[in-house]
């Protein structure tokens, strides 16, 4: 099959250009891009032609394929190219995610492979990065194995393991982080359960160096959170809840920074959420310690404000901070401390989350707002323009993870998400793809929609209107 | 005018106007706890659900007494501290009792926010008796009532809240609600049991207490739960009392006559001597009587006003 995305703004986030381009699609690669692709390869373009035929979408989520004008007269009668107009779209390398909880195995009930990855498809990503904290834990070569064939079956969106740096997530022993790498795992984290034992992390870190991997700390000193369910503030006091000091993160992202210097070892900062933190991470890279880091659209986008009505869906880990720490996140995305947004999407059932707010677990779900929020919270106000707020959702992701994805190439493999910056929407969890409702965005009007998620040469899926 | 929730969640979200119409209701009904027969039909066919997800003897006796004598229909319900652990209990109770039809529920609940979540789930009038650490709204209005009782007028007191603030619910209602009525609220305890950024509720904070009590027009006295010591909160209950509790001497530092409030139940010897709760500035009886006059007030001002919730 081949496919001509035509007449988009196709942006590439290495070089930070935005060209008009038409991409040609072929066997899964990017057979040839440039400006009037269309008109050399002799297609038939004329708008008036009737010729409706639909693109073959693989999404088996229930939606109906859109029908456009399709050409199908290349000179030869060879295969047909199926044409999707494109033109005011922004045509980017397929989005990577390198924080999601794909709760299987052991968790059906919040998600499984299949839904998570039908959950990314529609949020514009073509790859993600699950997290270990499965049950049981991905600790060894087995649960990646089954992860990755689980998620070869579906054939929705790559899905890229982590593995542990614990045994059990329990922070005693290390897993057998050689033979996790061998079976693909392409970082390694204990991701909600951070390594208290200094020594051990210091020792991880030497192992994964010598794997070549990062490692991917969740920066927490539990004895510091204990009991905590949202940021410690004035909203805390007034709310009667426990509160989670900023000092409780950065503490750990201080610990880890140091161990980074002394071992070599790549470390990445899964979800920052303080001025403190992000600090932190600017004078390590100003010191040349290898150090990146991530933040969620939720912490650039919401306060301790909104936890005010104790909705639980406000609830979530490292908690929403105040508005300096909102403030230093914009500033920490804008000057290039903050590397990657990932969204770490983390489904719960209702019956979970809708309890008192002390009690609810920790997490929202991501995967279909991030896109909307990215543009909406961050490149609309021009806090990033297109292009660094791409780089954060492709190249720089695959280069933490040594991953040769995030630009379109010629002869590279065709993961290509187009998002319409224009479209205006409405947050609806009942209509998510994933399993998780548990978002705080319910009701939001967001504007900036991924309308085509393409994996390997295939649609994913597809929301355009002719 | 009547208040203009239906519910009584927190003294946050309250009103001045509001405050000073329970309280004069509260003059009102506390006439009636004097008279031989103290029992008045005003609301007969209502039905009252005490519940109850914390032992508590004084508060929901207090409401239950309050339903009596207006003639309303009281049940108790205590839910064990275990079945609240998966949470599911609230829910399948606020069911239950709105299937029922009570038309107003009292809660006491060991989570902050948990009357904001029955609230949503039901349409009886929903009465905070108590939630986690965040507040007490009927005990601040007792406490108010006590106050406005013996010294007239709240306007341009000062009122000392001393002991563990941050895991105090009467202390954060409390400080709402003197605040609103134009009191000056001071609040003293060790820093490691003071909430961060409680100055921006408008209270002042001390360290220590013979600078908090200088000059003051009421004493409030806060219940030192004992188990905080393991968590690190303060060395020892000697150290403890030695820096906070409230004797004779330091008494002599507030305003001559000034009045000494505590919750209860007490710790003697702890936070307060006996000698100090037992003194003639002591209020802590009359509290509770308040306390009773101060419910059915807000019974009579809510489930007078709404049956099953409706207007």
């Amino acid at each position: 099959m081949k496919l001509l995305l035509k007449d988009g703004k196709v942006i590439n986030p290495v070089n930070k250009t935005i060209t008009i381009q038409d991409i040609l699609i072929a066997d899964g690669k990017v057979a040839a891009m440039g400006k009037e692709l269309a008109a050399s390869l002799n297609l038939d373009l004329d708008e008036s032609t009737d010729g409706r035929s639909t693109v073959p979408v693989d999404s088996n989520s229930g939606f109906q394929p859109v029908f456009f004008n399709n050409k199908e007269t290349s000179k030869n009668a060879c295969p047909p190219i199926f044409v999707i107009n494109v033109k005011d779209k922004y045509v980017v390398p397929g989005l990577i995610d390198l924080h999601v909880h794909l709760r299987e195995p052991g968790f059906e009930e919040k998600e499984t492979i299949a839904t998570g990855a039908q959950a990314a498809a529609r949020g514009g990503f073509t790859s993600i990065v699950c997290m270990p904290n499965t049950e049981p834990p991905a600790d060894n070569q087995a649960v990646i194995s089954y992860i990755q064939q689980t998620a070869q079956k579906t054939g929705m969106v790559n899905v890229f393991p982590t593995g542990t740096i614990t045994q059990g997530r329990a922070g005693k022993e290390l897993s057998e982080m050689a033979s996790l790498a061998e079976q693909g795992v392409v970082a390694f984290s204990d991701d909600g359960a951070p390594v208290v034992n200094a020594k051990l992390m210091r020792h991880a870190m030497e192992y994964a160096k010598m794997l070549n991997l990062p490692v991917i700390s969740h920066c927490e000193e539990p004895a510091l959170a204990y009991g905590g369910v949202m940021h410690e503030g004035f909203m805390s006091t007034m709310l009667g809840l426990a509160g989670i000091p900023a000092a409780a993160e950065e503490v750990m992202v201080a610990r880890d920074i140091i161990l980074a210097g002394l071992t070599g070892c790549h470390l990445h900062v899964a979800h920052v959420s303080t001025a403190g933190s992000v600090e932190l991470v600017r004078a390590a890279k100003e010191k040349g310690i290898k150090v990146t880091c991530e933040v969620t659209p939720h912490h650039f986008t919401l306060t301790d404000e909104v936890v005010s009505s104790y909705d639980p869906h406000t609830k979530v880990n490292p908690p929403l901070r105040g508005k300096v720490d909102v403030a230093a996140l914009h500033a920490g995305l804008k000057d290039g401390t903050i590397d990657v947004i990932a969204t770490d999407h983390a489904p719960h059932t209702p019956e979970e989350k809708e309890l008192e707010f002390e009690i609810a677990p920790f997490g929202m779900v991501g995967l279909e707002t991030a896109v909307g929020l990215v543009w909406t919270k961050l490149v609309i106000p021009g806090i990033l323009t297109a292009c660094e707020a791409v780089a954060k959702m492709t190249v720089n992701p695959a280069r933490i993870l040594n991953l040769k994805k995030g630009l379109i190439e010629t002869g590279g493999e065709a993961d290509i998400t187009v998002i319409d910056p224009n479209l205006t929407w409405v947050v609806k969890p009942e209509e998510f793809a994933g399993k998780g409702r548990n978002t705080p965005f319910s009701g939001w009007s967001l504007k900036g929609l991924p309308v085509v998620t393409m994996v390997g040469g295939r649609v994913k899926w597809m929301k355009l209107d002719k | 005018m009547g208040l203009k929730e239906k519910h009584l969640l927190d003294m946050q979200g309250i009103a001045p106007e509001e405050i000073k119409l329970v309280l004069d209701t509260a003059s009102s009904m506390k006439e009636i706890l004097f008279r031989s027969i103290k029992k008045v039909p005003t609301l007969r066919g209502r039905t009252i659900a005490n519940v109850f997800y914390e032992p508590s003897t004084r508060t929901r006796v207090s409401f239950e007494l309050a339903a009596k004598y207006l003639s309303a229909d009281c049940i108790n319900i205590s839910a064990a501290a275990s079945s609240v652990v998966k949470g599911e209990s609230l829910v399948d109770t606020a069911r239950t009792l709105k299937a029922m039809g009570a038309d107003v529920i009292v809660l006491r609940h060991p989570h902050s926010g948990a009357p904001y979540h029955l609230a949503k789930l039901v349409s009886a009038c929903v009465i905070n008796a108590g939630d986690g650490t965040h507040e007490h709204p009927t005990q601040a209005l007792l406490d108010l009532f006590t106050v406005q009782e013996a010294k007239g007028e709240l306007a341009a007191l000062k009122i000392a809240i001393i002991g563990d603030i941050l895991h105090s619910r009467v202390a954060r209602s409390n400080i709402w609600g003197f605040t609103k009525m134009g009191a000056t609220v001071r609040i003293c305890g060790p820093t490691t049991m003071i909430p961060v950024a409680v100055e921006r509720t408008g209270a002042h904070l001390y360290t220590r207490i013979e600078e908090a009590l200088d000059g003051v027009d009421v004493v409030m006295m806060l219940r030192l739960q004992l188990e905080r010591q393991q968590q690190g909160l303060f060395p020892s209950i000697r150290e403890y009392t030695r820096l906070y509790s409230l004797d004779r001497q330091r008494l002599a530092l507030a305003k001559p006559g000034a009045l000494v409030m505590h919750p209860g139940p007490l710790n003697r010897g702890v936070e307060i001597t006996s000698a100090v709760a037992d003194s003639a500035q002591a209020v802590i009886d009359t509290q509770v009587t308040n306390g009773v006059a101060v419910r059915m007030a807000l019974l009579y001002l809510l489930a007078g006003r709404f049956a099953g919730g409706e207007e």
